[in-house]
């Protein structure tokens, strides 16, 4: 009987440590996650003054385009939350679409190679981007699951866990920007 | 497409790489045990300690060095992201979906299509792919490829994977250097110094030629095809992009001829059978039909 108490005693510790070790593994991971977003993103910030002083001299009609992605920039550098940040970004993102559209127009700034460094290196960023969200993605389902599904609830109550809610970064294309003119 | 668990994948390698070491430890004393008894069983003790020291050494080794055997014993050299911008990129992308750091990144000069991972664990990972894969490989394929890679080094198949080919293969890989060195006349032997090492080192050769057959059967046996399916579904996974490897496996099919010179203790390691991806008996065949692979990834 003593032995059967024993061994009940040492399965819930046991269901209990594996558990509660692993909300807190995976709520790592989900912010581990963001934060691989988060070292992409600042790195296509930094490469923006450098796009701008490249694209300016060739670009003198487009002066909206440049300087809006200069805003988006100083906008995310001041940003205080996660969302705010997120919102700048896109912006970011959508500025530099438009920037490369249209440098097709300007077979002397496509033909830069500073330009085109800036170019690959950008849509490399863009790439890891994609999949960083991804990766974040998955990992908040994953977290999400079992946090919301039995046993898992119990113990996410216990540890004062809630689901972690997804952050809308713009889905960003994983193909080359096609220009429609 | 769906996502398999990876922790019971990570789980079993663990388990099959202790067991493993286990297995080759015991066999050595086991091994100096009965050599012992019929060479003078009362020094038992001498060959048992003599056994244990090195079986430690050689576990302890293989456990920790045994990728940069493997590397040395296909010649690959370290990519540079300056000459392999495109390469490193990939990884760098496919690392960040798979959530791993970035493995280092390995090629080997070669024509023939192939690539391989190996490491003991995600962090002491390494891709290595051979430039004609870069060479004719468009980025989607590439990515296909690199992200089976990826899921092989996730996953822990590349501890259990390597761990076999060195530990159970470093007879075949001997083997396989010295029929390599004999084919190729890299043994120079002095007309007159025909003494006993020249004599022995023959003798030895020999006798690594007959047993290697034996381990590469072993090798077969312990890492099962069912692992290069896995990693094709979940390489799919974190592409979202089936079709990138089936293209890429068209291509690999198309052009390669075996004519990759690797030992057969690290065939199994490679993406494609680096022998004959047409030839091969499948039954005798450490990887699955390379058009049932294709016919997988299109049907996801």
């Amino acid at each position: 009987m003593f032995g059967f108490l024993l061994g009940l005693i040492v399965l819930v510790v046991l269901v209990v440590v594996y558990y509660a070790n692993r909300i807190i593994v995976l709520g790592n991971r989900v912010d581990n996650a963001w934060s691989q977003i988060d070292v992409q993103l600042k790195k296509r910030v930094d490469l923006v003054p450098n796009l701008v002083e490249t694209v300016k001299g060739y670009m003198k009609h487009e002066k909206d385009v440049i300087s809006s992605v200069t805003r988006a920039r100083e906008r995310m550098l001041g940003a205080k939350t996660d969302e705010e940040k997120i919102k700048a970004n896109n912006q970011i993102a959508g500025a530099l679409k438009t920037i490369f559209a249209l440098a097709e127009n300007y077979p002397n700034l496509k033909a830069n190679e500073n330009f085109m460094m800036l170019q690959e290196e950008l849509s490399g960023i863009e790439n890891k981007i994609a999949y960083a969200r991804q990766f974040y993605n998955d990992s908040i389902l994953t977290y999400n699951n079992l946090v919301s599904t039995f046993p898992g609830v119990m113990f996410a109550g216990i540890l004062g866990k809630q689901k972690k809610k997804h952050l809308e970064i713009e889905a960003a294309e994983r193909e080359p920007v096609k220009v429609k003119f | 497409m769906k996502k398999l668990n990876v922790q019971d994948e990570i789980a079993k390698n663990k388990i099959k790489s202790i067991g493993l070491m286990l297995v080759v430890f015991l066999s050595f004393i086991f091994l100096a045990y009965v050599i012992s008894q019929f060479y003078d069983p009362g020094l038992a003790y001498f060959f048992v300690t003599i056994a244990l020291i090195f079986s430690l050494l050689f576990t302890f080794f293989s456990y920790y060095y045994s990728d940069r055997i493997v590397l040395a014993s296909v010649r690959a050299r370290p990519a540079t992201k300056k000459e392999n911008t495109y390469l490193v990129n990939v990884v760098e992308e496919l690392a960040i979906a798979a959530g791993v750091p970035t493995p280092k990144i390995y090629v080997i000069d070669s024509d023939e299509l192939n690539a391989f991972a190996t490491g003991r664990d995600p962090q002491h990972a390494v891709i290595c792919v051979t430039t004609g894969l870069m060479r004719i490989l468009n980025r989607s394929e590439l990515e296909g490829v690199i992200a089976h890679e990826m899921s092989h080094v996730a996953n822990y198949d590349v501890r259990f994977g390597t761990l076999v080919a060195v530990m159970v293969g470093m007879i075949v890989i001997i083997a396989d250097m010295f029929r390599r060195s004999m084919l190729y006349g890299g043994v120079r032997r002095d007309r007159d110094d025909e003494g006993d090492s020249g004599g022995l080192l023959i003798v030895v050769g020999l006798l690594f030629a007959i047993l290697a057959p034996i381990f590469v059967k072993l090798i077969q046996l312990a890492i099962s095809r069912k692992r290069e399916y896995l990693a094709d579904s979940n390489g799919a996974y974190l592409t979202r992009y089936p079709e990138g490897l089936a293209s890429a496996l068209e291509k690999i099919k198309k052009n390669n001829t075996g004519a990759l010179r690797v030992s057969r203790a690290v065939a199994p390691l490679f993406i494609v059978n680096p022998f004959s991806v047409r030839k091969v008996v499948e039954l005798l065949s450490t990887h699955p039909d390379i058009n049932d692979r294709i016919r997988r990834l299109r049907s996801m």
